[in-house]
């Protein structure tokens, strides 16, 4: 979708702000934010699309005010709704009121050394051979889904050339509306900064997106 | 900015900071309610991520590639092999690649859609990688955003921008300073700032 998240060439946000000694949290709160998110994913109820997916479609105006763990808690709690976990009038309230489903695992403090060592790994087989090979010309494609895709607004409709072909992983744009993992190759597709910038673009700048080989049409 | 208005802003970023605090809180009350959640296992997740999981872990694979050859070559060829083999594996680092900084070139990683970040080697991302004004602008003007950190290149040099659009997280491996032949592994990863391995910085200067 076109939301406030693919903000790549957009401006006006000011200058970055790097922190010297930034510490790792700026509130307690954060830290919950943070173990609530990967206990919650533990669950198994939902992919990382579907929360990225989540977290997209927060207003522009809020999402583009929030702190980063405030986009995770608002998309959580959208998910933890929609899969039937916990209500918004229960937060409100602070307090249960309802049965939850029972999720495929509860992520105890004995399980989390062994699951973030694990971390999931989304590799997967592709039956087919790739479509493309390193050095080809490609274009990437043209489109505006209102759902959840990766390809950047910024390298619609350019011309780059593959760079590398990176192996089958499962395809974002279906995985995050539960239609299936349907994995694809990726490739690494690099574009001279004034195809994507045009008129006065960087002319010592490349950039490099990671592609799912239906992004991408021969040139 | 006047001195009221600074006090206005520090006075409504404690009042939001406040909402968080309680709405986060309710949260984590509903679900461990609900047996949904241990709170105990939130708490180990903080502390991986505060004290195990963090910009040493990169700074170690950086003074190893620059060190030792056969590792370089193989970071390369499969920087998840390379890096799981210093023990560094799991969550965001399931499928590594390393960048090379090179004389002509020199790499800068982002993630314009959202947040992604090699967890696996760097840790927790900055809060500055995560949001807006560094996420639109390094893939437009990384020389401006470089700048902001006070890392000026020469004009000549190429700069390549990594966007994380897919799973695959990219580590840059800066290049190794002048005059540090006779400093061992250990030395050399002390060079090594957890922005020098995102490309805001090199190897050796202060970040």
């Amino acid at each position: 979708m076109n939301g406030p998240h693919d903000l790549g060439g957009q401006m006006g946000f000011g200058p970055v702000a790097p922190e010297t000694n930034e510490p790792y949290f700026h509130a307690e709160w954060e830290k919950r934010a943070l173990g609530l998110t990967l206990s919650c994913g533990a669950f198994g109820a939902w992919t990382i699309d579907e929360s990225r997916h989540a977290r997209e479609k927060i207003p522009p105006a809020a999402y583009l005010s929030a702190s980063y763990y405030e986009i995770w808690i608002r998309a959580l709690e959208t998910l933890l709704a929609r899969h039937g976990f916990a209500m918004p009038e229960e937060i409100g309230a602070g307090h249960s009121t309802r049965p939850a489903p029972s999720p495929k695992r509860v992520l105890t403090a004995d399980l989390v050394p062994g699951v973030l060592a694990k971390g999931g790994p989304c590799d997967r087989p592709v039956a087919t051979a790739p479509l493309f090979a390193v050095g080809d010309r490609i274009r990437t494609r043209n489109f505006n889904p209102e759902s959840h895709t990766r390809l950047p607004r910024y390298a619609r409709a350019k011309t780059g050339v593959v760079e590398a072909v990176q192996g089958g992983f499962v395809f974002p744009d279906d995985n995050a509306h539960g239609k299936g993992e349907n994995p694809q190759w990726v490739y690494t597709v690099v574009f001279d900064a004034g195809e994507i910038w045009g008129e006065g673009a960087d002319p010592t700048l490349t950039v490099s997106i990671d592609a799912w080989e239906s992004y991408l049409e021969r040139v | 900015m006047s001195a009221h208005h600074h006090d206005h802003d520090d006075h409504h970023h404690d009042n939001h900071y406040s909402d968080m605090q309680a709405r986060v809180r309710a949260l984590e009350t509903v679900l461990t309610e609900k047996g949904l959640i241990d709170p105990a296992a939130i708490d180990a997740i903080v502390e991986t991520y505060e004290t195990k999981v963090g910009p040493r872990n990169g700074a170690h694979v950086v003074a190893k590639a620059w060190t030792d050859p056969q590792f370089r070559t193989w970071l390369e060829q499969d920087a998840t092999a390379a890096i799981a083999s210093l023990g560094y594996t799991g969550r965001q680092g399931e499928h590594m690649r390393a960048v090379f900084n090179t004389p002509e070139t020199h790499n800068l990683v982002v993630c314009t859609l959202c947040s992604c970040y090699p967890w696996a080697v760097l840790g927790l991302p900055p809060v500055w990688y995560k949001a807006p004004a560094y996420r639109s602008r390094a893939v437009i003007d990384p020389r401006g955003v470089l700048a902001e950190f006070g890392l000026t290149l020469p004009e000549t040099k190429k700069i390549r921008v990594w966007d994380s659009t897919a799973e695959l997280r990219y580590l840059v491996i800066p290049e190794r300073p002048d005059g540090t032949e006779a400093m061992d592994e250990e030395a050399l990863a002390n060079l090594v700032s957890r922005d020098a391995m995102i490309g805001t910085a090199i190897a050796g200067a202060a970040s």
